[in-house]
């Protein structure tokens, strides 16, 4: 018997803690993955996913979640709903606390991924709902034939922008730069949007309404000249914060919050790991969070082995 | 009496089915490229065959409707809203857990 209830518990389902069940079924850890919400992650808010290998004509983030899910659960992953208050470090034995019991463990992932990160401004927490999106996949329907605003530069920015533009009127996409950092082919599709229209060097200053949004104050960041923008909701791709804020500060992580790994996306606490969106990296992709997981999962193993054999 | 599947509802019908209910009624307002209406449309169907004859369960495609969302100033998907008489009584935005839909659901009844 072991002196653990599970030999690795992955908290977070998204593409890191999928791909890091797989390799541990595969090993033959005893692993359990807990999942706040939904699994997939980020990728359940992906209209279509076209970066990532193997789907030459792109899939939808929601159909990549679930493949992902089954083919861990193949291999003997156990899923299950629940939310992580608080991580004790052993070693060697791990504590997690759910709401409702405990859990041991020999080895932890933490693979929490990040949620979009907010603008800060006036009118935007209050209206969240009531014009103020973080997904456009989600919300964009319903604003069909009407004028609207997306704030950001980033991949997800213009994704979101080509996806929105077959339902709005018009679509101002605003940017606090004169040039845009998403992917290159994304720029050459935008630029071909006629919907589209870029406010550049522009930021969003405050979101004003009555009962639903009805228009942006932008601030031209060169000349600092102020205007109103009437716009019937906003979406928000500004980038992402690592879900870090329920760890207390017990690993260390960089100036943003992301958790600082060595190359086998260990930490400095003996027997747990970070992988994914939550790690401090270059790019945080689908791509690089499913190698994470991998390499994740194959130092855990490596790491009880050495446990084991004392 | 709800069937044991939600039943797909339209602007043309909404009042009818939902609004003069006899029984409470739950809607999800939802769309086919929204990840979170997907993930909690399993959760939704289940509720419908577990409550029927209690409550019924009802969903509208906000893409292929219009004019019941805009009614009731959606503008974020998934919701569900609760009705009993033809009122809200619960409204819910985003994709949350079971409980959570349900704890709304009971304080309906």
């Amino acid at each position: 018997m072991a002196p653990w209830d599970y030999d690795l518990l992955i908290i977070g389902g998204g593409p890191a803690g999928l791909t890091a069940g797989l390799y541990a079924g595969r090993a033959r850890l005893k692993t359990l993955l807990l999942e706040k919400l939904i699994h997939g992650g980020q990728m359940m808010t992906t209209d279509l996913v076209e970066n990532y290998p193997g789907f030459p004509d792109g899939i939808s983030g929601f159909e990549l979640s679930d493949r992902m899910r089954r083919q861990a659960e193949r291999f003997g992953l156990e899923i299950i709903n629940a939310e992580v208050l608080k991580l004790e470090p052993g070693p060697p034995a791990h504590k997690v606390i759910l709401a409702d019991r405990q859990l041991s463990a020999g080895a932890v992932l933490i693979a929490t991924g990040a949620s979009y990160k907010r603008l800060g401004v006036p009118g935007e927490a209050e209206f969240i709902g009531k014009g103020v999106s973080f997904c456009a996949t989600c919300d964009g329907a319903l604003y069909r034939d009407q004028e609207i605003a997306l704030v950001g530069g980033g991949d997800t920015a213009l994704s979101e922008t080509i996806f929105l533009e077959r339902f709005a009127k018009k679509i101002h996409l605003i940017h606090r730069r004169r040039e845009l950092r998403g992917a290159k082919y994304l720029q050459e599709r935008l630029l071909q949007l006629e919907k589209v229209e870029i406010h550049w060097d522009s930021v969003v200053t405050a979101i004003k309404g009555n009962q639903a949004v009805e228009a942006l104050e932008l601030k031209d960041v060169k000349t600092q000249g102020t205007s109103t923008l009437p716009v019937a909701g906003v979406f928000i791709a500004i980038g992402i914060n690592p879900n870090t804020a329920w760890l207390n500060g017990l690993l260390p992580m960089d100036d943003w919050g992301f958790i600082i790994t060595d190359p086998e996306m260990a930490t400095p606490i003996q027997g747990i790991f970070a992988a994914g969106d939550v790690r401090a990296k270059s790019l945080w992709q689908i791509a690089t969070a499913v190698g994470d997981g991998a390499t994740a999962a194959f130092a855990a193993e490596k790491y009880l082995e050495n446990l084991s054999q004392g | 009496m709800a069937g044991p599947e939600p039943l797909p509802v339209s602007d043309a019908n909404f009042e009818q089915e939902i609004l003069k209910s006899d029984i409470p009624a739950l809607v999800d307002f939802w769309a086919a490229w929204c990840g979170p209406c997907r993930a909690i449309a399993p959760v939704v169907e289940e509720l419908a065959r577990e409550y029927q004859g209690k409550v019924k369960v009802g969903k509208m495609n906000v893409d292929e409707n219009a004019k019941t969302p805009a009614k009731y100033g959606i503008r974020a998907i998934p919701t569900l809203i609760i009705f009993k008489g033809g009122q809200i009584v619960e409204q819910i935005t985003g994709a949350v857990s079971r409980a959570v839909i349900e704890t709304a659901l009971k304080k309906a009844l």
